[in-house]
């Protein structure tokens, strides 16, 4: 691992919501840190607190939800000690994020230019507006779009275009790290496929890390070089991606996740769940919250919370690696 | 420019409905003005005294379809009859003398209700359950679900007649010469600010609640946190990205208030004895006038499909979407 400066550290970081029935909570003690250039992925079924994970790094949490503990810094910058005026000014230069949601993104009566343009003088106010055209072509040529999209609308683009488009604003101002939020979830698994080509592409021009937020676990495995897990608000495993090709010596949650993926090599197709459902976040199990549908369960698991393990250059939450190098955070 | 042409013609083709269907109406309806006229009389007529009536009131016994195209050249060259009411004056000069008024009053309100109603809402969405979005709807439906003749009448009682602040009646005072000075302008303001405040208020909450439901819509929207993450502040986010497009099914509204304008207001000109349109029209009813009411029918159809028309244009302007066949292939 890298000894740089990293651009990403979460310590500690819960997240909680407020609702009738007490706080609940989204993201639990969440401890991660990103090295430059470095691309980490973040899996979890929906509802694991991946997105609002995120959305807390940005400093966008909405409504009843709020940073309960924890740090978290950007290029070694704590996000919430800064002052409204100069978040603005700091998201979106340092950090960017693409949202889930490429066909409702974008400004539906604006321009693509615009938008880019808008993105890029609010920041550089300096920016005279041909030098801001001029960048805004390149963004383009960046993602593969023709120039005549420029003045194109957002519904004149197809879903595939508008998600390049809104990567092309997230790299406007050459951030350090850029969050990808389930970047492909809304297309076909064809233009899927172009993105994440375009997104890696785009990475070895322009260096910045990603933290690429996704459910599905095949794909994160290929892009990432490393695999942050994540069930019921923990993340209870940190991966090196190469690791992911055996199912040795992982969360048991993991190893579900890795029996799930179809093989298509194989000669039988044969995909195996993961029984019972995700936990209520209100009302979380005892003890490791992962133990109702843990097949290697054992007395333990449900009184006692897991320690955090050192398993090669990984790390697990789980009873089962009891004995091995124990890892604390203060 | 297709968009224009299309809307265009389909304009022309309902204006020659409405003028189609305003021919066809009365000649299906049983009776005519004349033998009512004769029924009053209750046998004190001579039947010839009915035949020169009907003379008198151009009836016709050629074809319908002679009729119908008689009918169509009169209305191209402006020519609506006579009215019965003030004969001989002709319905055209009628209703070129009480349009303005009505037009002049009502839409002056209904603009005002539109432009403070949806700043007003984009402002009070803005800061959400602030003190004014906490009293300003409340306050304005309060007014709003008033019938509106009665606080035209209350208006009238408190400003007009008892404090004596405001003219009780009538479009201008009589002491003025008509035509584009000083004093009768003057008069024509002064005598139309409770007509406008009347239909304002009727108004207003409509546009103000309207305008507040959509942009909250619109503020949870993605692309609007999407534009606050990426830095846009302020009165740019609220009004190029969230109040731009929470504009969008207001101007949908704004085709329904926009073709009231002239229809919508009888029961306003009938209070204040105002001397646009609603007032001629209440007239004209109440005194079996066909001319001028089919006249006036005449004119609210096409102030409708006229209004139509405008906010068809403008919502090409506002909502790209709607531009067909546009730049990119």
């Amino acid at each position: 691992m890298s000894q740089q400066r990293p651009v990403l550290e979460l310590e500690n970081v819960s997240v909680a919501y407020d609702s009738d029935k007490g706080p609940v909570q989204a993201v639990n003690r969440v401890n991660l840190t990103l090295y430059p250039e470095e691309i980490v992925g973040l899996v979890g079924e929906s509802g694991s607190g991946k997105s609002t994970l995120a959305y807390a790094i940005m400093r966008l949490l909405k409504g009843s939800a709020y940073l309960a503990e924890g740090t978290i810094r950007v290029m070694g910058q704590n996000v919430y000690n800064l002052s409204k005026k100069e978040l603005r000014q700091f998201r979106w230069s340092q950090m960017a994020m693409v949202f889930q949601s490429a066909m409702s993104a974008l400004n539906p009566v604006m321009t693509v230019e615009e938008q880019i343009i808008d993105t890029l003088r609010t920041h550089r106010r300096d920016m005279s507006l041909s030098q801001a055209r001029k960048r805004a072509e390149e963004l383009l040529n960046l993602v593969s779009i023709d120039l005549k999209h420029l003045r194109s609308f957002p519904h004149q683009l197809s879903g595939g275009m508008r998600q390049r488009v809104v990567i092309a604003i997230a790299i406007a101002l050459d951030p350090a790290f850029v969050i990808m939020d389930e970047p492909t979830t809304a297309l076909d698994v064809v233009v899927q496929r172009s993105i994440l080509d375009q997104i890696q592409e785009i990475q070895r021009y322009v260096h910045f890390a990603i933290l690429f937020i996704s459910h599905d676990f095949s794909l994160v495995a290929e892009l990432a070089s490393r695999v942050a897990i994540m069930y019921a608000g923990r993340l209870v495993e940190v991966t090196n991606s190469g690791r992911l090709q055996l199912l040795e010596n992982h969360h048991p949650y993991t190893e579900g996740l890795l029996r799930a993926i179809p093989k298509l090599t194989a000669d039988e197709v044969t995909i195996e769940g993961i029984p019972g459902y995700p936990p209520d976040l209100v009302d979380l199990p005892t003890g490791c919250a992962f133990h109702p549908r843990c097949p290697r369960v054992f007395a333990d698991c449900m009184t006692d919370r897991p320690e955090l393990y050192q398993i090669e250059d990984g790390l697990v939450e789980c009873h089962l690696f009891k004995g091995a190098k124990e890892v604390h955070y203060v | 420019m297709r968009y224009f042409l299309n809307r265009l013609g389909f304009l022309l083709i309902s204006i020659w409905a409405a003028i189609t269907l305003n021919f066809i109406l009365p000649r299906m309806m049983p009776g005519n003005p004349a033998e009512i006229i004769f029924a009053k009389f209750q046998g004190h007529m001579q039947p010839q005294a009915l035949k020169a009536l009907k003379l008198q009131f151009g009836f016709s016994h050629q074809p319908l379809i002679i009729q119908y195209f008689q009918y169509l050249g009169n209305i191209l060259t402006g020519h609506f009859g006579l009215s019965y009411t003030y004969y001989p004056t002709t319905v055209a000069s009628i209703i070129a003398n009480s349009l303005p008024w009505t037009v002049g009053a009502v839409g002056l309100a209904t603009l005002i209700s539109i432009l403070v109603g949806t700043f007003v809402g984009i402002l009070i969405a803005w800061r959400r359950d602030g003190v004014l979005d906490r009293t300003i709807p409340i306050i304005t439906m309060f007014f709003q679900s008033i019938p509106y003749n009665w606080s035209a009448f209350m208006l009238l009682f408190v400003f007009g007649f008892t404090l004596n602040w405001l003219p009780m009646y009538h479009g201008y005072s009589s002491s003025v010469n008509p035509g584009f000075n000083g004093p009768f302008l003057s008069s024509v303001l002064y005598h139309g600010v409770l007509p406008v405040v009347t239909i304002f208020i009727s108004g207003v909450s409509g546009w103000i609640v309207g305008m507040r439901n959509n942009m909250i819509n619109t503020l949870g929207e993605d692309y609007v946190v999407f534009a606050e993450a990426k830095g846009i502040s302020g009165r740019r986010l609220m009004f190029s990205y969230a109040a731009r497009n929470a504009l969008l099914p207001q101007v949908t509204g704004l085709a329904i208030a926009l073709s009231s304008i002239v229809s919508g207001s009888i029961l306003m000109e009938q209070v204040f004895s105002y001397p646009g349109i609603g007032f001629q029209l209440n007239t004209a009813v109440s005194n079996e006038d066909y001319p001028m009411i089919q006249g006036m029918f005449l004119i609210i159809a096409l102030s409708v499909l006229i209004a139509n028309f405008i906010v068809d244009m403008l919502y090409v302007r506002l909502d790209p979407r709607v531009r067909t066949g546009g730049a990119s292939s």
